[in-house]
């Protein structure tokens, strides 16, 4: 009779899918992430990759985790977060501009009429592909709920490994002196 | 005899007669967050960062003298959860732009933020708007940064006798400002070797010409962080 007993089919737990996007960010904090060099490997037998930059995917599906970098200046930002937000069971803003602002921010002292004109003194480009300007940048926990927050500019890549792999664990991912950074 | 003591978290700490519970708690090793305190001045009491809890009340370790027998509490969940939301609404009512700081590493309220676990802001960004004052030769102020805890007022009224800046304004219109004429430092006697220039324990007061001299890996709290003996204080 035992020997009639199937054994459980050969896979691990289900990875859990993974989004990310660089609003108005420098992709840096995307170059830190890939900085955890052979790590990755490991790392992939937890996770996929749904709609990133690394996989070129373009629309989102439903996913367990959202990195977002860099903060919002443009109404395609909000859009995109706005997406990410409802598929993303948990999201996360890393690095400082998604945070505060960041450098883009900077910006946020200045009269975007006078910006826009200075910088194209010859015509302000008005193409209908080109998403219009925020009046100012806004970090993202302004305008959707974020779930954690992941300081640094960028985070480093041990920021990174420390934080995804007690997120993979199911621990509340903490940041000791030394991996929390703002610079 | 034995010496008086009270409790803090439950240790015993010795004081002398006249010991504020901060200095005799950071006397005795122990870490009191702060940022408006520093060992040279007298307590200001305004960051309320150091606020613990004294027989069960809240009160500023700061400016409570110890005595005989007192119950502190100081690193529960609830003060530390307090002092991180204090220390958020001091950054989003500034401009702390780290990554462009050459105070970044060397910064008290960074240091504490990263002590007290401050991973994001929380609140809405005020990014208010403040020009920086380039006017002195040797010496840049850059308001944005600003907390207000008066250290610089201090050392330039009480060690440098020069009363150079001030505090002006109300509520959240609160300011630094610099006595002169025009309110610009380089009409101030103001020098680089001034007492006043060196106490900033964030980014305002910097010295021309020095641009993140001090290598990531090397600065003030990139091995040791706030809560060592002898890293309490910026500078």
């Amino acid at each position: 009779m035992t020997a009639m007993l199937t054994p459980y089919p050969a896979h691990g737990p289900r990875r859990l899918k993974v989004a990310t996007v660089s609003l108005a960010g420098c992709f840096g904090c995307h170059m830190s992430f890939l900085d955890i060099d052979e790590r990755l490997l490991a790392l992939i037998e937890h996770i996929e990759f749904d709609r990133s930059p690394l996989t070129d995917i373009k629309s989102i599906g439903h996913c367990d985790l959202g990195l977002i970098e860099g903060g919002l200046c443009n109404a395609e930002n909000v859009q995109v977060l706005r997406e990410f937000r409802a598929h993303c069971k948990t999201l996360v803003a890393v690095g400082a501009c998604a945070i505060n602002g960041g450098l883009p921010a900077q910006r946020n002292h200045l009269d975007l009429g006078r910006l826009l004109t200075d910088v194209y003194p010859q015509g302000v480009p008005n193409d209908p592909e080109l998403p219009l300007l925020l009046n100012h940048v806004h970090p993202i926990h302004e305008v959707v709920h974020v779930d954690y927050f992941l300081p640094g500019c960028p985070p480093s890549a041990d920021a990174f490994w420390s934080f995804l792999t007690d997120l993979i664990s199911g621990r509340t991912p903490h940041l000791g002196h030394g991996l929390i950074h703002y610079d | 005899m034995r010496e008086p003591c009270f409790t803090l978290d439950g240790e015993d700490v010795p004081f002398v007669p006249g010991d504020t519970l901060l200095q005799a708690a950071r006397r005795a090793g122990h870490y009191i967050p702060h940022l408006c305190w520093h060992p040279d001045f007298r307590a200001h009491g305004s960051c309320r960062i150091c606020t613990v809890k004294v027989n069960g009340r809240m009160a500023a370790a700061c400016t409570v003298q110890a005595s005989e027998g007192l119950a502190v509490d100081n690193h529960t969940e609830e003060l530390d959860a307090q002092r991180k939301t204090l220390l958020q609404m001091l950054f989003v009512e500034g401009n702390h732009f780290c990554p462009s700081c050459e105070k970044s590493g060397n910064c008290l309220l960074q240091a504490t933020a990263y002590q007290m676990a401050m991973e994001g802001p929380h609140f809405e960004e005020f990014y208010p708007d403040r020009p920086v004052d380039a006017s002195h030769p040797d010496i840049l102020l850059d308001f944005n940064r600003c907390i207000l805890c008066e250290l610089c007022v201090r050392a330039s009224h009480e060690v440098d006798g020069k009363n150079i800046f001030a505090i002006a304004g109300h509520g959240i219109g609160t300011h630094l400002v610099v006595n002169s004429d025009r309110g610009k430092l380089g009409d101030t006697a103001m020098a680089l070797t001034d007492r006043a220039a060196a106490i900033c324990p964030v980014g305002v007061i910097l010295p021309k010409r020095r641009g993140f001299v001090i290598p990531i890996g090397e600065r003030r709290y990139d091995r040791d962080s706030a809560a060592e003996p002898g890293r309490q204080e910026a500078s």
